[in-house]
């Protein structure tokens, strides 16, 4: 997707000072701005800077409603998702979630004693249900080009019949990240971390997409 | 903050000792690769891997959390220099605290998986959610 802007040039302003536009902030994807764009693609002389129009074409991509991933970040996934423990890592995260953040012991009724940091790390629903939902993310590992149609329908399910405010998701994802570092220090550099933080998110924006 | 929550967290600030600018430093540094449109607030620095700037800025960081960990009854009043730069100066989104709060986590978890308990972890959080209230009271 390819955009054309025309700014009009400004009579030149007191001093020389930059156009507005080149100060701006506004993300065009893969980290850069709309200012380091017109900073870069600016005239190179005055005479040129002094025509009434300058047109400037921006050739990358804004960012769209689907996650791309780069083939760095899926290797990165799924170099360190082959060394993960879909149990012990699943289990935990779920368990940090209802340790952290009580409020989310409310999804979980029917899974007995969750009284203490002990007796939920030890209880064997957290357990099951923890893998559960990371062997779900392991989906999402061989899907990762299409996680809004992968998860539609717990998108569906977690909306209409379990009404979990999404922002748990994101919290969960978090929880997830956590426990993967304290499991994997070595592997976990910072773009290690974007990779699966990238990939966190996108699934809890997955399972936000079909709420109404 | 509950009994309990203090003393966990200043058993944990007292066996970081002096490297706390360490791991804040690893967290600024984390959340410009995860986060990248967090890099606007450091434009004037230079971001590269091992940036002195930052490591600068990281160890800034960690003197506002040793003194926020040393004045836990009163952290809007120890904090308010920081809460008046960091709102009408700097003009930092409160989302960026969390952002940054979630990295220095995984930093901890990562050098510290022994001690970083459910527990220790739930502590944090308190401690670091008192922290961005203190920095952003609006973010409520």
């Amino acid at each position: 997707m390819s955009i054309l802007l025309t700014h009009p040039c400004p009579s030149p302003t007191p001093g020389g000072g930059p156009l507005p536009l080149t100060n701006s902030l506004i993300l065009l994807g893969e980290g850069r701005t709309l200012g380091q764009e017109m900073r870069n693609k600016r005239p190179h002389s005055e005479e040129a800077a002094q025509t009434c129009f300058w047109p400037i074409r921006i050739t990358s991509k804004l960012p769209d409603t689907m996650v791309h991933f780069t083939t760095e970040e899926k290797a990165a996934v799924a170099s360190l998702w082959a060394k993960v423990n879909v149990e012990v890592v699943g289990g935990e995260s779920l368990a940090r979630l209802l340790i952290v953040y009580p409020w989310t012991q409310r999804f979980f009724d029917s899974f007995g004693n969750l009284y203490s940091e002990s007796a939920i790390m030890g209880n064997p629903k957290v357990k099951a249900h923890g893998r559960k939902v990371l062997n779900s993310f392991g989906n999402a590992i061989e899907h990762m080009d299409d996680l809004k149609g992968t998860f539609a329908d717990l998108s569906e399910l977690h909306c209409d019949k379990l009404h979990v405010d999404p922002e748990n998701f994101r919290l969960l994802g978090n929880m997830i990240l956590i426990v993967l570092a304290t499991h994997f220090s070595k592997e976990f550099t910072p773009q290690m971390q974007a990779s699966w933080q990238k990939l966190t998110n996108a699934v809890a924006n997955a399972l936000a997409h079909k709420y109404h | 903050m509950a009994p309990a929550d203090r003393a966990a967290v200043l058993a944990l600030w007292r066996k970081l000792g002096t490297n706390v600018g360490i791991y804040t430093t690893e967290a600024l540094e984390r959340t410009f690769v995860a986060f990248p449109s967090s890099k606007t607030y450091f434009l004037h620095l230079n971001l590269s891997p091992g940036s002195a700037q930052v490591a600068a800025h990281g160890q800034k960081v960690a003197d506002a959390l040793s003194l926020a960990v040393n004045h836990l009854d009163d952290l809007p009043g120890t904090l308010s220099y920081l809460r008046e730069l960091h709102t009408h100066k700097l003009r930092v989104d409160p989302v960026f605290f969390k952002l940054l709060c979630h990295c220095l986590l995984v930093t901890l978890a990562r050098h510290y998986p022994g001690d970083f308990s459910p527990n220790m972890h739930a502590s944090l959080v308190k401690f670091l959610n008192h922290v961005i209230s203190a920095l952003a009271p609006s973010s409520g």
